[in-house]
């Protein structure tokens, strides 16, 4: 691949999606791509390039922007953000919602599913949500993962990758050499397609947003447009939580950080999430998830 | 045991390659190993030694892996060992069979660092307290 070649995919995904590709992350042009020149028969990356840009609106185009911007994803991800969730999200939400009995949460780029099932998983796991609508919402940019997701099956490594067993043994069933994750789990999630970059007005208002290690793929005024709009979307007494590496300081003056909860944002105007809470420690990686509570 | 040593843990399995390529994983993670090729040998090496943790195959020749776990936990230590399971017996009523042994943990075969790792971390573990 030539500068030509990498100057033009890098400057097409940054105008369809957001997403920065810098000279350095040329291997990833290379790994993502070549399984489409696979499979449309083409030689190599340079030639899914060159048809890409015969054509930026065709179907091998698309494709390139889905298979560039999937993300990495794994059951129980960094372990902290559910830590965060079960020891306090939950239970201050459950809280002050104790009448209507209702929570939703959107993970945003849910990728094959792993992250809006964890936390369907934690709240069966740990709340008594019987009589609550509770009700997660997936989005992704690519319609081959959200059917993924939806179907809801998984490999033997991809249940293995941040789960404890007692999971795999309660919350889901073997179908051959995959395991698929239970009605009773995949009735709480719904997959819907949503371009973070587009209008996502009528998803609604949600109590916990999820978007954690998208933005970092995207230029500033692209992460600074995505901050403000899921502001939108928020509860007013909701947060936003992002990845472990990101910050809304400087992108986004909606919110400020939730005290003690690392990643954990609020509205500005809300004054009870500011008020303080307990810091959530943390022993290993995951270990509080391995107890399982029932 | 100094505190600050690496944690001991044992690989039980009959096959030298898969005891060899574990190790590679379980030394990049700082931990010290030992090895036994049955569950016999296991025991030996548990009374002698007492690993931290152990990485228990299921099947092998003599005394399997689920055997092992039934003596190992029969024995009533006050510091009871970390025992994963490690195998190719990935079906369900196997997994709940260990669990209900009392195994710790489970890695289906095959698997890579990654999930080695992570199942360690898990279960509070760290291949090396920190000085």
């Amino acid at each position: 691949m030539n500068y030509g070649d990498f100057s033009f995919i890098a400057g097409f995904l940054r105008e369809k999606s957001g997403l920065i590709v810098t000279p350095d992350k040329t291997y990833l042009i290379e790994s993502r791509l070549s399984p489409i020149a696979r499979e449309c028969g083409l030689t190599d990356v340079v030639q899914v390039i060159e048809a890409v840009r015969r054509d930026p609106s065709s179907k091998l185009a698309r494709a390139v922007v889905y298979a560039m911007t999937t993300n990495e994803t794994m059951f129980f991800r960094d372990a902290h953000p559910f830590e965060t969730m079960r020891k306090v999200l939950f239970p201050k939400l459950m809280e002050r919602r104790a009448v209507k009995k209702v929570l939703r949460i959107w993970s945003a780029a849910s990728s094959s599913g792993q992250e809006p099932y964890s936390v369907a998983m934690l709240l069966k796991e740990y709340f008594p949500i019987d009589g609550w609508y509770i009700n997660i919402v997936g989005t992704d940019i690519n319609p081959a993962m959200l059917e993924r997701a939806r179907d809801g099956y998984y490999s033997g490594f991809e249940v293995q990758r941040g789960m404890p067993i007692q999971y795999l043994m309660k919350y889901f069933d073997q179908l051959g050499d995959r395991w698929r994750i239970k009605t009773e789990i995949r009735e709480m999630v719904e997959f819907r397609l949503l371009d973070l970059l587009g209008d996502f007005s009528a998803l609604g208002s949600f109590d916990i947003v999820l978007c954690r290690n998208v933005l970092i793929y995207f230029d500033q005024p692209s992460k600074s447009k995505v901050m403000n709009a899921i502001s939108a979307q928020l509860a007013p007494d909701g947060v936003f939580m992002l990845g472990g590496s990101e910050s809304v300081y400087g992108l986004c003056d909606k919110y400020t950080d939730v005290p003690n909860l690392r990643g954990v944002y609020c509205l500005k105007q809300d004054k009870a999430w500011q008020a303080g809470q307990p810091e959530v420690r943390q022993t290993g990686t995951a270990s509080p998830l391995h107890i399982i509570a029932k | 045991m100094n505190s600050n040593a690496p944690k001991v843990c044992m690989i039980v399995d009959d096959s030298k390659a898969i005891r060899r390529v574990i190790s590679g994983m379980l030394s990049k993670l700082n931990y010290s190993v030992l090895e036994a090729e049955d569950g016999a040998c296991a025991l030996d090496q548990y009374k002698e030694k007492h690993p931290d943790i152990i990485l228990l195959d299921w099947n092998m020749p003599g005394m399997d892996g689920l055997e092992c776990l039934k003596q190992l936990r029969a024995m009533h230590e006050a510091n009871r060992p970390i025992v994963v399971m490690c195998t190719t017996e990935n079906t369900m009523p196997k997994i709940v069979a260990a669990m209900g042994e009392g195994a710790d943990e489970y890695i289906m075969k095959p698997f890579d660092i990654d999930i080695l790792k992570n199942k360690l971390e898990q279960l509070g573990l760290d291949g090396e307290i920190p000085q």
